[in-house]
């Protein structure tokens, strides 16, 4: 299990605006290449230097592929990387203000303290 | 040496700087009142004439990340980007650049490395909401020299609430130390209880109103003892899932001392979080 990867794919996407909306339009395909490419790179070093052993399990894949922010959650990714790129995404649709924001909330209500760590 | 005029504490909206520049059928019903507090609190910076602002704050994993995260970092650079392409978008924050006081950053990382502190810093550190929210409400002229200093309040592991106390002591110490005939204001930010990602979010009020009622009782009196003896890295996650936030003000009522009140004390009760405002000045009451 790496919550870090998961943590660094919500970060990566949620700072480059064509990956957003990559990422809504195509998740499982972004996710499928994002691992292979950008998830694999060191940040922020020389170029060309990949990890060798950093992936995701197929439940992080999972959760990702299926927008699921709740599984997310659970598998303690951090809920400020996770609700920042999500309103990113679908705070668009709302209809009324705060309304995808409270029903992201809505449907986290199963869970109660402690909740799940995040420590990574 | 400088002297420290004013020390203030103030939660960081995001949201403050486009609900009060919203107009008509897009202003919220709240905005009036909010701008009229914020303008309150901002004549208590205004009168005490600073010509520096330590900045106290923390990166939202904009520039930090976790390959590599600093407790404790300072910023010593001549100038600061500030606001990044997700606060545009989310929040509608403008892009701002503010002059940074070299002087005082390199005078703070020397000092405070040798008073025990290990700080990290960043000659090249665009700040985010964290300092720019108190930029805009407290002088949106963006006029004077910074020195921004960041928290891991976001990352664990996280330093324990006392080390927060003990750095805004320090920073109090080593301000009033610095050979410069400079007035300085020392400003943070942090949050009451707040929840972000999880169940309690985004409701009518902040989700621990009893807890911001005691936070702000041991802010405004200055109890660091009360406060330091019930919080602990594992209390703040009962108020809410990014109440570690907490400990930026903790941090402040270190600045401040032990046991002093604060001049100026305001609060707003608003959806998602309590908006929680404080002043002290440690060298008397500007005219």
């Amino acid at each position: 299990m790496s919550k870090y990867l998961l943590n660094k794919f919500l970060y990566t996407v949620d700072r480059d605006p064509d990956l957003v909306e990559r990422y809504r339009d195509d998740p499982a395909g972004t996710v499928a290449w994002w691992e292979s490419t950008l998830g694999a790179t060191l940040l922020n070093c020389h170029s060309g230097e990949a990890t060798t052993w950093l992936s995701f399990t197929d439940e992080e894949r999972g959760a990702l592929a299926a927008h699921d922010h709740v599984a997310l959650f659970g598998l303690g990714a951090h809920p400020f990387l996770t609700l920042t790129l999500f309103i990113a995404m679908f705070e668009r649709d709302n209809t009324e203000p705060l309304q995808y924001q409270k029903r992201y909330g809505e449907m986290l209500r199963h869970y109660s303290l402690p909740y799940p760590d995040i420590a990574t | 040496m400088a002297r420290i005029v004013a020390v203030i504490a103030s939660t960081h909206h995001p949201f403050y700087y486009k609900a009060s520049t919203s107009t008509g059928e897009d202003r919220p019903p709240f905005a009036d009142e909010w701008v009229a507090k914020i303008l309150r609190f901002r004549e208590t910076l205004t009168k005490a004439a600073p010509d520096v602002l330590v900045m106290v704050g923390s990166d939202h994993f904009h520039q930090l990340w976790l390959d590599n995260m600093p407790q404790f970092l300072v910023g010593k650079a001549p100038m600061y980007d500030a606001n990044w392409y997700n606060e545009e978008r989310e929040f509608g924050l403008p892009r701002l650049l503010l002059r940074g006081q070299e002087d005082l950053s390199a005078y703070i990382l020397r000092e405070g490395l040798d008073a025990g502190f290990d700080l990290a810093f960043s000659n090249e550190l665009r700040i985010d909401h964290s300092i720019t929210c108190p930029i805009i409400t407290l002088r949106p002229e963006a006029d004077l020299p910074i020195v921004p200093i960041y928290t891991n309040i976001f990352a664990p592991p996280l330093p324990q609430p006392k080390r927060f106390v003990q750095l805004g002591q320090t920073i109090r110490e080593l301000v009033e130390s610095w050979p410069s005939d400079l007035r300085v204001a020392v400003i943070g930010t942090g949050h009451l209880s707040l929840e972000l990602g999880g169940p309690r979010q985004f409701g009518p009020h902040g989700p621990d109103p009893e807890f911001d009622r005691r936070a702000v009782e041991w802010i405004a009196t200055g109890d660091l003892d009360g406060c330091l003896s019930e919080v602990t890295l594992d209390s703040l996650h009962a108020p809410g899932n990014a109440t570690h936030g907490f400990m930026d003000f903790m941090l402040m009522m270190g600045v401040a001392g032990a046991g002093r009140k604060a001049d100026y004390v305001d609060t707003y009760d608003l959806f998602h979080t309590m908006e929680a405002y404080f002043t002290w000045y440690p060298n008397g009451v500007p005219a």
